[in-house]
């Protein structure tokens, strides 16, 4: 089964088997990660779910569209080199990913 | 406290998030979450969108995991309609279900939503007559648009355009009647009025403004056309998107302040001091920073039941609690994804960005010289600057706006201190 880990701003980390086809951000948000917000719920129109992907993962994702790009300009804690929004992570076969949760999404 | 913890009334967008903020927040007693709808808490924006279009499984609306609930010891009730509800002076009390369940608590919020405006005409109960405010609503509008061929859409809203947008790429014969001389006039300026409505007119969708419905025109029980103007126009189905009325009934039975909404404080808190109400049924004093004092709003969008619900579990807890963030709403239209930040009403001059590619679109409502909201389309740029700069209470300056080759955001980092308090 898929694999995400997530890392909270603490550096807390908890690991959750994931369903093929999903989002990460549907991911995070069932299983209850507070640090994913995801106000529109999946939209791409909020940047509420915001997560910074572990540099080696980084590489493996489909590139970003651009519309996601814009809209990393605007998140609660400014982006870094390896930023997502998190509802454009679909879960793969086999996907042993790490992200770690911004400060705030707010 | 007492054993009977907080009953929230309402199972959807507020609901779920007092239910969540609450235990995040530390509230220890029990918490039920009851709904009359027979589906588990879901969310409604994808409705009109996505789900419409099958892109997406109706799985993906579910907010949260059954474990999720579990976990946090929130009891989650489908499928029970509260129907008379008694409260103590101290807030405790009863709600009574229609299957004659009772439902005892020390503290009742409700999150009772809004329930869609029907058409007044004659022929309005005909079969084929569909709305568009719930699952159930929207299982029927699919099952129904197989067969369906032509359609007719009244109301020139988000809804009747996000689905008139979505019927389209389905391949049916879209016509919208808008009975107002512009499209979403209630919630966007002339200029975004326009611009949707040349887009979804090139697109194919055949909108007509000034349209009253004089009538739905039946055969055998079912919709056969719509008469509007002394025009028909033939429909297989037709779909009403005029509105939604806040649910207020059950306030108002308790003997709750009730304009357009149930009337509430800064801290969600209804006018019997103890009953919180949050979301669609609210009406709350505008939260906006610099907004006229004494000035009340009632919401209808995702951003505010979360806000809102957050302040309300504060006050659960004893706490008062500022309403945080700037409003914001999203509407996504065919190619077009609309986002709007802040409020516009009340504004007295408008700066149009003109990117070059005609599926873009941003205008920026300002009062006096400050910077009040805007609307983007397919800007998502403009949209964050905006909002980060309504957040951080900086004005854009106007006339450096209009620039669509300057980037906001380089405009946000330059702008000047903060100005001061409220305008009134
Ligand atoms: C098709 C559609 C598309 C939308 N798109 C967007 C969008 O793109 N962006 C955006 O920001 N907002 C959008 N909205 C608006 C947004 O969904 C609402 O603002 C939000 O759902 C409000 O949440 P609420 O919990 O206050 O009320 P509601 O969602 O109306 O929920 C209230 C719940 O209470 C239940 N209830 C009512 N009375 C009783 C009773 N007596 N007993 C038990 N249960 C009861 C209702 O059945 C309902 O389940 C959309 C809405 C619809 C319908
Ligand atoms: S959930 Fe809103 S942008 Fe990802």
């Amino acid at each position: 089964m898929p694999k995400i880990t997530f890392a909270d701003a603490d550096g807390d980390t908890r690991t959750i088997e994931a369903n093929v086809g999903d989002s990460v951000m549907e991911t995070a948000v069932r299983n209850g990660i507070g640090g994913v917000v995801a106000e529109c719920g999946g939209s791409l129109s909020c940047a509420t779910c915001h997560v910074i992907v572990d540099e080696h993962d980084f590489a493996s994702l489909p590139p970003m569209e651009e519309m996601e790009d814009e809209m990393l300009w605007g998140t609660a804690v400014d982006r870094t080199g390896t930023s997502r929004l998190s509802c454009q992570i679909r879960v793969t076969e086999d996907m042993d990913l790490r992200v770690t949760l911004p400060e705030t999404q707010v | 406290m007492g054993e009977n913890g907080l009953l929230i009334v309402g199972s959807s967008q507020a609901g779920v998030q007092l239910a969540v903020s609450s235990r995040a927040l530390g509230y220890a007693g029990p918490v039920t979450l009851l709904g009359d709808e027979n589906h588990r808490p879901y969310q409604r924006p994808a409705l009109s969108k996505d789900f419409l279009q099958d892109k997406i499984t109706k799985e993906s609306l579910i907010f949260r995991s059954q474990e999720f609930w579990d976990e946090h010891r929130i009891t989650v009730v489908k499928g029970e309609r509260i129907e008379k509800i008694v409260t103590a002076p101290d807030g405790a009390g009863t709600a009574w279900s229609a299957s004659g369940r009772a439902f005892p608590f020390d503290r009742l919020a409700l999150t009772v939503g809004a329930r869609a405006r029907r058409l007044d005409v004659p022929g309005a109960g005909l079969d084929g007559v569909l709305y568009l405010r719930n699952a159930d609503d929207a299982l029927e509008l699919k099952a129904r648009t197989a067969g369906a061929e032509r359609v007719v859409v009244i109301g020139g809203g988000f809804i009747g355009i996000e689905a008139a947008a979505g019927l389209h790429a389905l391949g049916k014969r879209v016509t919208l009647l808008e009975f107002a001389d512009r499209l979403v006039a209630r919630a966007v300026g002339t200029e975004t009025s326009r611009f949707l409505l040349d887009h979804h007119r090139r697109a194919g969708i055949d909108i007509r403004l000034g349209s009253a419905v004089d009538e739905i025109v039946g055969h055998d029980g079912k919709v056969r056309a719509v008469r509007a103007g002394g025009e028909e126009i033939a429909a297989d189905i037709v779909l009403v998107g005029v509105g939604v009325i806040p649910n207020t009934e059950l306030a108002e039975e308790m003997g709750l302040r009730c304009d357009n909404g149930i009337v509430v404080d800064h801290h969600a808190v209804a006018s019997d001091g103890t009953t919180l109400a949050v979301g669609d049924c609210a009406n709350l004093p505008n939260p906006v920073p610099g907004s006229c004092a004494g000035e009340r709003v009632r919401f209808e969008s995702v951003n505010h039941a979360i806000e809102q619900a957050k302040v309300a579990a504060h006050a659960l807890l004893g706490r008062q609690e500022e309403y945080g963030g700037i409003p914001w709403f999203w509407s996504n239209q065919g190619d077009l994804k609309l986002q709007i930040a802040g409020l516009s009403s009340g504004y007295d001059r408008t700066v149009v960005r003109s990117p070059a590619d005609p599926l873009k679109h941003s205008v920026l409502y300002y009062r006096g010289d400050r910077l009040i909201a805007a609307d983007c389309v397919n800007v998502p740029l403009d949209f964050m600057a905006v909002k980060q700069a309504l957040t951080r209470r900086v004005t854009l300056p106007p006339d450096a706006v209009a620039d669509p080759a300057v980037p906001l955001r380089s405009l946000l980092a330059e702008a000047a201190a903060p100005h001061e308090g409220n305008l009134s």
